[in-house]
């Protein structure tokens, strides 16, 4: 790997890498200044659905695919910029947005320009007042150069980003949650359909991405598809379902490691590659125990596990939910899982936004069975009994309306099979005397639910 | 024709019918539980309690489904469309639904006031687990006091949302927000408001746990206990269709009805709080007759007699000119129809005139369209066309006021049916003008001291009949109670003043008032519960807007309960 040259970290460790000038030093905005002259928004597209490019907020969406859903006879278009970047381990954006915003807003520029939106609105955490800044004063400065405003370069193309600052929910990075955030209300995921392509933001058809997804457009455009997917692992030709994992990646690594941080790799890393080669192994000399592979609710890789790729397919294999955001938390060997479970459970319990019935009860009930588990007072029917309400809860049995709950259900699917021993030693060990009762009590006479039932 | 696969049995729907599944499993007889989808709001599936399997058959028979669970609720049911509800993958949610729901329910239901007609009871019995395994013990019954008719007890809520879609959507005013985040998420009035608007007791009715109580009857009454009567709301000139609970003779509360041709699922707190007259003390509950100067209280089976000859006596003094006879808009049709029949009996040269509607303000519409009107009286419409039919040139109310101030009229025969406050000093001192007053009123006033006979009249519960509202909307409704004291219904008195034996029958008479007037004509056959529009049909101004509404389909909310025993209807 050591030939790979960075993509969208390129600028950054120069100097002043966050303004115009440096930004257009290493042939900033060649791309835009290209698509406006020469493609269509047509080719744009195309364009993009040819290099494969997959989102890289968490479910790995293809991007051309998500632009090419807009209806064809749109009056309007809205693009969201999705910087509400709050995945647990994730700082990928906050880097980009820091230290290279204009990479964003030509990307944003590129997007809108495909997608035919003359209206961007990046929303951006409350806990980035620094990016925000940063990214605010590149605005600035990129309608001051013509890059953004009223007929760009002359062309028929305006486009206005205005940038939005959350409240700190991790709900609104849920693509509809954002949108009503936007709009105004509460954070509560839309049911769909209609889909945000079709109506999305103020009713219109909208465009939802990541804030690094849109950085790597750029890039494609300067440099075509096929370079992009010369890095990357390529389609398991077998599954038809497997659509590859292209481009470079923003991989962050933090927990128990010496060298936590951002690195810009190619998708396909493992998992030990990434912790021993750059994050510089586990600190102070132990072993791993486990590690988040994107993001917490990602679920947990054993340490045997590690040699898995960092890719879109590779981890659905070994039980987890996917790449995510790719945000590995590295967890030493003295971490007790349970903790690390609680933490997690304690963090969705706290997130869900209470709409749908299982994700708002789910998630709050595991944390407290988890908080009973902690207090030396588990039974080892709870484990089942987490099994049970992590299944039932998410979008992918179908059971609420956005992922948060799918998140909430694969630490504690993969933390509770893949370390049941631990779990199960700790309960026998603080609670031996209750550790095999069952706990369960009628609620109701067996009489009465009899008598009634007719 | 659509065709939809129900579990093992195939329905057949209308092309224009917008169906949801949920509505399209309870016309082939299956229950789809659900809480937070009502018909007349916006679709939020949250509840997540209606999750069905679902899919398609094409018409070759093969059937592709849907690998998830999808919500019944959000869900249209298209040609082909199979829907399985007795799946193990759709009980396994049911019960943990339930299970969730409950495992923060303060499970007060011995002090809860829905206990018994509670969705979380009955589908706990239908849906739920035997066991409990949640290990939290709740126990709390917070009180939040948020409005003059709505009280909130906020651990019991199961966060459905519909009270809140109820104030954004149909009520327009938007107190009621979801407060907190997660499993700490609450019902609350927004910043310092109250939940004051004049359409506040409907979210009672539509919160499907005891979390939103009407303070009006709260801790007064166990739901068992109430026997249940179709009604028609008499406060205003709508003709709210509604329901009447009671128990022991005294009314509890009333709830609309869902009429599709008056006022869909909803209905004014003016109207549901205006019954309590009926139970006042103030009630005029003897006759009595003028008898040498003094006040001689009357048997109930005297008063026929002494109102025949009190008649009888005025026309031999006076012209039958001088008398005349003041039609209630507050009387049923067929008590207006029988009584106009009894008085041209014994002189057609009596004249007749429309007694007064009360009028409160303006015509008051809501965001969806529903309208509180002003006109607080329930049957204007049909008595002035009973009156038209015997007397072309029938008084209005102002020319029988003019005509009392030039002694063009002395004798009157007042009928009633007003709540109370409607009855001015100024009007009586008009009807005192007359030499002889027939006053027939469910209260006292002061006209009645100088009144030669006084008959106490029964209110509109008490009686059973039917009305014609503002749009020409003919709803008959059932008797509630028995008429107090010695009240006997205005219909059984006019019956026997028409010299008939045997007791009144408000069928019989409309079928007489439907052969007799042409304008009734529409109702000689059996009138159904959500009434017949008479006259040239108007429909209701919600309809089209209520369309609209995405998701929203306007069709009666299916029980999911099992039959309500309690109903009584006929």
């Amino acid at each position: 790997m050591s030939d790979f040259e960075p993509v969208l970290t390129r600028n950054i460790g120069k100097e002043n890498s966050h303004t115009l000038a440096v930004y257009r030093e290493g042939g900033g905005y060649r791309a835009f200044e290209s698509v406006l002259n020469d493609h269509t928004p047509e080719d744009v597209v195309n364009l993009v659905k040819d290099s494969k490019l997959r989102g890289r907020g968490g479910a790995g969406f293809p991007c051309g695919l998500k632009w090419s859903f807009l209806p064809p006879d749109r009056e309007m278009t809205y693009m969201c910029v999705n910087a509400d970047e709050s995945e647990p381990g994730t700082f990928k954006d906050r880097i980009l947005m820091e230290l290279d915003p204009h990479q964003i807003i030509e990307g944003i520029a590129i997007g809108c320009y495909a997608t035919r939106a003359e209206t961007a609105y990046v929303y951006i955490r409350y806990e980035y007042p620094s990016a925000f800044r940063n990214l605010q004063r590149a605005i600035d400065e990129a309608y001051d150069a013509g890059y953004l405003g009223q007929h760009i370069q002359g062309k028929e193309f305006s486009l206005d980003i205005y940038l939005h600052q959350g409240a700190g929910a991790y709900i609104c990075g849920e693509e509809t949650g954002l949108i009503e955030s936007l709009e105004g209300k509460r954070a509560w995921p839309r049911i769909k359909p209609p889909f945000p392509a079709v109506q999305g933001a103020f009713q219109k058809p909208t465009v939802v991405n990541n804030i690094e997804t849109l950085c790597c457009v750029p890039h494609i455009v300067d440099r075509g598809s096929e370079w992009f997917q010369s890095m990357g692992v390529p389609a398991d030709p077998d599954n038809p379902r497997d659509l590859g994992s292209y481009g470079p990646k923003l991989y962050c690594i933090s927990g128990h490691v010496v060298r936590p941080g951002c690195y810009e790799l190619p998708l396909g890393i493992t998992c030990r590659e990434l912790i021993d080669q750059h994050g510089g192994k586990i600190w102070k000399g132990r072993r791993a125990k486990a590690a988040v592979p994107g993001g917490i609710s990602m679920g947990l890789l054993r340490e045997d596990e590690f040699d898995t790729p960092l890719d879109f397919s590779s981890l659905q294999q070994k039980g987890c939910l996917g790449l995510g955001t790719a945000a590995v938390i590295a967890i030493d060997e003295q971490t007790s899982i349970i903790d690390v479970l609680y933490n997690s459970c304690r963090f969705f319990a706290h997130e869900s936004c209470g709409q749908c019935t299982p994700c708002r009860e789910g998630t709050s009930w595991s944390q407290r069975i988890l908080e009973r588990i902690k207090n030396g007072q588990g039974r080892l029917q709870d484990l089942d009994l987490l099994l049970e309400i992590s299944s039932s809860i998410g979008i992918m049995p179908g059971t609420t309306i956005c992922g948060l709950a799918d998140g909430a259900a694969w630490p504690i699917k993969n933390a509770v099979n893949k370390f049941r021993e631990e779990f199960e030693s700790y309960i026998r060990q603080t609670n031996p005397e209750n550790c095999e009762k069952t706990g369960a009590r009628p609620s109701v006479p067996v009489s009465l639910s009899i008598e009634t039932r007719h | 024709m659509a065709t939809i696969f129900v579990n093992d049995t195939t329905i057949e729907i209308g092309d224009d019918e917008k169906l949801n599944c949920i509505q399209a499993a309870d016309r082939a007889g299956v229950k789809i539980p659900f809480y937070c989808w009502h018909p007349g709001l916006s679709v939020v599936a949250s509840c997540r309690m209606c999750l069905i399997e679902t899919g398609t058959q094409d018409d070759e028979g093969s059937t592709q489904m849907v690998p998830k669970l999808v919500p019944a609720c959000q869900t249209p049911a298209k040609h082909g469309t199979v829907i399985r509800t007795d799946s193990e993958k759709v009980k396994a949610n049911q019960q943990f639904v339930q299970e969730c729901l409950l495992v923060d329910h303060p499970i007060d239901c011995p002090i809860c006031d829905q206990a018994g007609e509670c969705w979380l009871q009955d589908y706990y019995f239908d849906y739920g687990h035997e066991t409990r395994r949640a290990d939290i013990q709740p126990f709390s019954s917070r009180r939040k006091d948020i409005g003059n008719h709505v009280s909130l007890f906020v651990d019991r809520c199961i966060m459905c949302s519909r009270c809140v879609r109820f104030t954004r959507e149909i009520s327009g005013s938007a107190e009621l927000a979801v407060i907190q985040r997660g499993h700490h998420s609450e019902i609350d009035v927004v910043d310092g408001q109250t939940c004051d608007n004049k359409l506040s007791g409907n979210v009672v009715d539509i919160c499907p746990v005891g979390a939103l109580c009407s303070k009006d009857n709260l801790y007064q009454q166990r739901a068992w206990f109430l026997k249940s009567h179709s009604s028609i709301c008499t406060s205003c000139s709508s003709g709210c269709s509604i329901v009447a609970d009671e128990n022991k003779q005294t009314i509890y509360r009333l709830r609309p009805r869902y009429n599709p041709n008056a006022n869909d699922w909803w209905m004014c707190d003016i109207g549901r709080h205006g019954f309590k007259y009926v139970h006042d003390n103030d009630r005029l509950l003897h006759a009595s007759c003028k008898d040498n100067g003094s006040q001689k209280r009357l048997d109930p089976e005297e008063i026929v007699p002494v109102l025949r000859e009190t008649i009888a006596a005025v026309l031999e003094k006076h012209d039958a000119s001088y008398f005349v006879a003041m039609f209630s808009p507050f009387l049923t049709c067929e008590e207006a129809f029988l009584l106009a029949k009894a008085i041209k009996n014994f002189s057609s040269e009596i004249r007749f005139a429309l007694g007064p509607s009360p009028v409160d303000g303006e015509d008051e519409t809501f965001a969806n369209g529903f309208t509180i009107h002003s006109e607080r009286a329930p049957n204007r419409c049909g008595v002035t066309e009973i009156l038209k039919h015997f007397d072309a040139h029938f008084l209005s109310f102002e020319t029988l006021l003019s005509d009392l101030q030039q002694d063009k009229c002395k004798t009157l025969f007042v009928t009633g049916g007003y709540p109370k406050s409607w009855w001015t000093t100024d009007l009586c001192e008009h009807f005192e003008k007359s030499e002889t007053l027939i006053y027939h009123d469910i209260f006292d006033c002061s006209a009645t001291k100088k009144a030669h006979l006084t008959i106490p009249g029964v209110t509109f519960a008490e009686k059973e009949g039917s009305y014609v509202n503002h749009a020409l909307l003919f709803q008959t409704t059932d008797r509630i109670i028995r008429p107090r004291g010695e009240c006997r219904g205005e219909g059984q008195l006019f019956w026997e003043l028409l010299q008939r034996t045997g007791l009144y029958s408000a069928s019989q008479v409309r079928e007489e008032l439907a052969t007799e007037i042409t304008f009734f004509s529409d109702i000689a056959d059996s009138v159904p519960e959500s009434g017949v529009f008479l006259g040239e049909k108007r429909p209701l101004n919600t309809r089209t807007k209520q369309d609209s509404l995405p998701g929203s389909i306007s069709q009666p909310i299916p029980d999911p309960r099992r039959p309500d025993p309690r109903t009584v209807t006929g």
